[in-house]
């Protein structure tokens, strides 16, 4: 009897030593050689998978800040300068300053200001909304408010205010990963520079009609007059196709081109509630 | 005898209130609004300039590329401006608006109605002649007709069908003219089929026309080549390749076209405005237009100028009835809501629906059930079911797969399913983006 289990026991040691051998050839064959530093990189990276940097997920962006030599156009919205700085370290090479940057719905149609001329009921997405028709107001370039964005936003940063019929973004969740972006039909939200305490100088609209429609389909559309571009002291405000832009970069947030808009249409937000004197203008900040 | 497609279909209520109400020629307006983009394919370009003196019938916009045609003046009268305008699309294009003086027509139109049987010009001339007078499908797709009238290199077709079918429920305006019209309509189907080089032609009529189907079956006996098909009544019926398989028995092939099998398929508007343009030489610059719906005063089939704006007709109905929650400019089917009536009348506007807000409104969206009843009545053999969900959660490439593309929008799964889900609105997302990103492929 004692035999018979030996006999299996020693069975099984030359079967599994065998296999053992093929698997280590087999193994040393077919090795794939990953540079170590790529799991290193994944880890540091936020694991999102948002996609924000361009990338398919994390892993695909550690790749290539890996095979990358510099860090030009390589960034990670969601970690930011933070996350950036550990890869460097990783990857022994020098970090790149990169803005912080959020998330800006560039519309101000809400049912006080646009008014409804007609009622949209079918499927509840934007994208479907936008192929049918110019939208519920007079205004074809604004908001639809299906809430794409809302449900592109993988942070939570999103939420559809059902007063104002817009979407809402919070700038402390918001990691500028520009899904709602991608997501929106009709291109009303912006990636601007992050300022300090969130401030923002913006023109809330989008519509690209000349004066006369656009102030008709919403009280507060760019009407196209020019004033704010006269009187910014920075170039940062251009005008194209009847609809002024303010270049966050460019903008120094000196406020000037806030009152001198007839429709209210260029918005401040964050300032505090009482004038301050235009001779101090904040100063932006770099990080 | 009554022939039908095998697969799919459904039987809305009919609602054809204004069957037995003869077509009333309306006024013309005072002011005209033509846009540039009346057809599928290139916008034509504007050839008129603000304040020059037009005659109906000229040439206001000329067709810019194949895939086009030109668009001419419905009117007498001065252009007033060349400015961007909401259409029946719901979106904004150039149109030519046009102050009304008078009515004075170009000299070579033929205004006369006066049967003209004979018919003088060669296929290529017949062709051209539909090219000049800017003729396009009149059921609704607006597709250039010159095109469809030349057979394309290496394919040969041999029968024409002249679609009579109008299956949408309330629309009338092909019905009355083949009451009305049967001899010109019939004669413009002789003429397509010279153009086409074919001897035969059928008209296929649903059996809720009767007296259309005896009418026209007794003016066909005049006609060499042409008979009349009933066809049994249900919806898409008037789907081309619905109708070419309850015709003749043949299958378009899924990617295909018509005349694949051999076959082009006219509307009976296209046959009537083919006649006028060959025979009479008359630009396609007026169509008839049903207004109907549950609580309109006086609905009726109303020959209108191309370019009259959506509130006159409704006007002429008898004025927008108080409950009105829903216009919609063609079938109820296929049509499309107007986000506003101040739109004008187009060469593909054949019906304009009033219906109360009680029952136009769309009801709560539940979860699918799988009960299935999209699958079966969609006349193409999809399943609308899948290929929706698929579009609503961007799974582009499986939708592909489950042929997104075959689907024409006919409407049938939306309104048989117990669940009320907006299936055509994600498919028809989808098949744009699946067609898109096919597009995209072939030029990369």
């Amino acid at each position: 009897m004692s035999s018979t289990v030996l006999l299996t026991i020693a069975m099984l040691s030359v079967l599994g030593l065998l296999a053992a051998v093929i698997l280590y050839f087999v193994a040393q064959k077919f090795k794939v050689v990953e540079d170590p530093r790529i799991d290193l990189v994944n880890e540091a990276l936020p694991g999102a998978n948002c996609g924000g940097c361009g990338y398919t997920g994390c892993r695909a962006f550690a790749e290539a800040l890996v095979k990358s030599t510099s860090f030009e156009g390589l960034n990670c919205p969601v970690g930011g300068a933070d996350t950036m700085g550990k890869v460097a370290l990783i990857l022994d090479r020098q970090a790149v300053a990169i803005e912080p940057e959020v998330a800006v719905v560039r519309c101000n149609g809400t049912p006080d200001n646009a008014a409804r001329t007609s009622y949209y009921d079918g499927a509840m997405s934007c994208r479907i909304a936008h192929s049918l028709y110019g939208g519920t107001t007079g205004c074809h370039y604004g908001c639809l408010g299906c809430g794409d964005c809302v449900l592109a936003c993988k942070f939570d940063a999103m939420y559809m205010d059902p007063v104002t019929e817009l979407p809402v973004i919070l700038d402390d969740k918001c990691v500028a990963c520009g899904a709602c972006v991608k997501a929106c039909p009709r291109s009303i939200i912006e990636l601007r520079k992050r300022n300090r305490k969130d401030r923002k100088i913006y023109v809330s609209c989008v519509n690209k009609d000349k004066g006369g429609p656009a102030r008709k389909a919403c009280k507060v559309a760019c009407i196209g007059c020019g004033k704010c571009v006269k009187v910014c002291p920075y170039d940062a405000i251009t005008m194209e196709n009847n609809l002024a832009f303010i270049d966050s970069y460019k903008c120094k947030l000196c406020r000037k081109c806030v009152p001198e808009c007839p429709t209210l249409a260029i918005l401040e937000i964050g300032f505090p509630v009482k004038e301050q004197k235009p001779a101090e203008p904040a100063k932006a900040e770099t990080n | 005898m009554f022939k039908t497609f095998p697969k799919g279909g459904i039987h809305p209520p009919e609602n054809k209130l204004t069957a037995d109400k003869p077509t009333v020629i309306l006024p013309v307006p005072k002011q005209v609004t033509v846009p540039v983009s009346q057809h599928i394919g290139a916008p034509a370009t504007p050839v008129v300039e603000k304040g020059a003196a037009v005659l109906a019938g000229q040439v206001i916009a000329e067709a810019k590329g194949f895939v086009s045609t030109n668009i001419h003046s419905p009117v007498s009268g001065k252009v007033s401006k060349i400015d961007t305008v909401v259409d029946t699309t719901g979106y904004k294009q150039t149109a030519v608006i046009i102050d009304v003086e008078g009515d004075e027509w170009v000299t070579t139109v033929d205004r006369s109605t006066a049967l003209e049987k004979e018919i003088t010009l060669t296929r290529e001339e017949i062709i051209e002649r539909c090219r000049q007078c800017g003729l396009v499908g009149m059921g609704g797709a607006t597709f250039p007709t010159h095109i469809k009238l030349t057979v394309p290199a290496g394919k040969s077709c041999d029968q024409v069908i002249i679609n009579g079918v109008e299956c949408e429920p309330f629309l009338t305006s092909d019905h009355r003219l083949m009451l009305e019209r049967g001899a010109e309509v019939l004669t413009g189907a002789t003429i397509i089929m010279k153009a086409l080089g074919v001897e035969r032609a059928v008209v296929g009529i649903e059996a809720n026309k009767p007296d259309a189907i005896s009418h026209l079956t007794e003016l066909a006996r005049e006609f060499r080549g042409i008979t009349v098909q009933p066809l049994k009544v249900k919806y898409p019926q008037g789907g081309e390749k619905q109708l070419i398989k309850a015709c003749t028995g043949r299958e378009v092939p899924s990617g295909g076209l018509p005349i694949d099998v051999g076959v082009v398929v006219q509307n009976v508007g296209t046959a009537f405005a083919v006649y006028e343009a060959v025979q009479k030489n008359k630009p396609l610059v007026e169509r008839v237009v049903t207004v109907a719906g549950k609580s309109v005063t006086n609905p009726g089939n109303f020959l209108v100028r191309i370019g009259t704006p959506v509130t006159a007709l409704i006007e002429a109905a008898g004025g927008m009835p108080d409950d009105t929650g829903k216009v919609v400019n063609g079938g109820p089917m296929m049509g499309k809501a107007l986000a506003i009536t101040e739109v004008p009348v187009t060469k593909g506007t054949s019906g304009i629906l009033l219906f109360p807000a009680v029952a136009a409104r769309r009801a709560e969206v539940l979860p699918c059930i799988r009960c299935g009843k999209c699958s079966s009545a969609c006349a193409m053999g999809l399943e609308p079911w899948l290929i929706s969900v698929l579009s609503e959660k961007g799974m582009w490439d499986q939708a592909e797969k489950e042929k997104i593309t075959d689907c024409m929008e006919c409407g049938a799964c939306t309104y048989t399913c117990p669940a009320k889900r907006p299936l055509l609105d994600y498919i028809r997302l989808g098949k744009s983006t699946v067609i898109r990103m096919a597009r995209e492929k072939i030029t990369k």
